[in-house]
């Protein structure tokens, strides 16, 4: 079974040579900590950076750089500062090579929920929308299931959706699904996880195809 | 050139009253027209649309209007960290209404842009497309969104002149251009306000012309809402 950081290193390998890179709250801002020095790859912001940076050393804080999570950042050279429509002119436009974000659920059809519980507060959808809605490239990071155990990867999701049929690969702590047209087929399993370990736990159709290897990690 | 100074934030907001709708630019804390919220503070008006990619946080930003119960209704993509935001949301005395993050930003630009209306793909088969027209373009379903109508922009920019041309800091720039003309007034404070002729013309992120009003902030806090560091090795 994967922790946090071993989803994040798992998607870090997914991350290609000169790739623009849109990274989610939470694990997937995890991912730029694992992403090979040996290759050149660009994290924008959604509120308007490209060539983010990693957090800046205390007294170098500047209230005029930050992320989509509000934190103070840095800038690496190459860097560049935008208004929000021309970033989501790169989101909507599929500049953006990849997007990496968290989900609360996963249909087998590639729908996503991740933005509002009904009953509980809702925050809002942020750039999520925007971002699900065109990305040609979305890998989903997050847990097998919830803190009370049941599946995230569901024949439909039960939460209001984000987008509809756009997830194409999910890495979680137990493995690495692809979203096919039947429904989630298994890439490979994390270490020490066995396929039926993760059959107990996917609720959506799980397929399988032959000996699935384990993820190296 | 044609003269868009005025002397302060009460000269900049003449003309706001109860139950106008505002645009404010910012992101989080960051790039907010601190001087002009305060100002609204003052004249406590009330009834108000806000139209802003955040709500603020308790203390400062849009929160500090929402303190006074001075917003009717609030337009947002994300309205995080705010407890009396969440309070008057649950109970009912705030409308809220929130739409993606690129659709408030194209809506924006929509409306300064001389466009009623565009199609995105952002929500389609989600509840915020419910209602709205869709339509396909090359096997790919869109929704219909509209421009924003507006009284009053209020815009934060780092350096500007009294021609109305402006230059934006960092991430501060956010929503702050393109709400610039897309009201019917367009009030932008900045940190420095400069002689005609000192910005360079090819630098210049936002003509004069989107810009009715523009005067020197007298504050400026700019509060960081997450301050991270790292460690120095």
């Amino acid at each position: 079974m994967l922790d946090k950081n071993g989803i994040a290193k798992r998607i870090a390998r997914e991350v290609k040579d000169g790739y623009y890179v849109n990274l989610g709250i939470g694990i997937p801002t995890l991912v730029a900590n694992f992403v090979r020095d040996d290759i050149e790859v660009e994290f924008q912001s959604e509120n308007g950076v490209l060539g983010m940076g990693p957090f800046p050393f205390e007294g170098e804080e500047d209230a005029d750089i930050i992320n989509a999570g509000k934190q103070t950042i840095t800038t690496l050279q190459g860097a560049s500062f935008f208004d929000s429509a021309t970033s989501f002119s790169m989101i909507r436009g599929q500049h953006v090579d990849l997007t990496i974000l968290g989900a609360m659920e996963v249909s087998e059809n590639g729908d996503i929920a991740n933005w509002k519980i009904p009953g509980k507060m809702v925050k809002g959808m942020g750039g999520a929308m925007d971002l699900v809605a065109s990305a040609e490239n979305i890998i989903v990071a997050m847990m097998h299931t919830n803190r009370a155990g049941a599946s995230k990867l569901l024949k439909t999701c039960s939460l209001p959706l984000t987008g509809v049929q756009c997830v194409k690969k999910i890495v979680t702590n137990m493995a690495v699904l692809e979203v096919t047209n039947g429904g989630f087929k298994l890439l490979e399993r994390a270490p020490g996880v066995s396929v039926e370990d993760i059959k107990n736990a996917t609720e959506g159709h799980l397929i399988i195809d032959g000996d699935i290897p384990e993820m190296n990690v | 050139m044609i003269n868009k100074k005025v002397a302060n934030v009460t000269e900049a907001l003449r003309g706001v009253s109860d139950n106008m709708t505002f645009m404010f630019g910012g992101f989080g804390l960051s790039g907010i027209p601190e001087n002009a919220i305060a100002e609204l503070v003052r004249l406590n008006i009330k009834g108000l649309t806000c139209i802003s990619n955040n709500a603020g946080v308790d203390d400062f930003g849009l929160g500090l209007l929402l303190q006074q119960k001075q917003v009717k209704k609030m337009i947002s993509s994300y309205v995080g960290e705010n407890d009396e935001f969440e309070r008057q949301m649950l109970s009912g005395e705030l409308d809220v209404e929130l739409i993606p993050q690129g659709t408030l930003a194209e809506r924006a630009r929509a409306a300064q842009a001389g466009f009623p209306a565009f199609y995105t793909p952002a929500g389609y088969g989600t509840e915020v497309a419910e209602g709205k027209e869709t339509r396909e373009f090359n096997g790919k379903m869109y929704v219909l969104e509209h421009a924003f109508e507006a009284g009053f922009g209020f815009i934060k920019a780092w350096k500007g002149d009294a021609a109305g041309n402006l230059i934006f800091k960092g991430t501060a720039r956010n929503f702050n251009p393109n709400m610039c003309g897309a009201a019917k007034i367009t009030v932008a404070e900045v940190e420095e306000l400069v002689p005609v002729g000192e910005l360079d013309p090819n630098q210049i992120h936002i003509p004069g012309i989107f810009v009715q009003r523009i005067f020197k902030g007298a504050h400026f806090e700019k509060r960081i809402e997450q301050r991270t560091v790292r460690e120095r090795p």
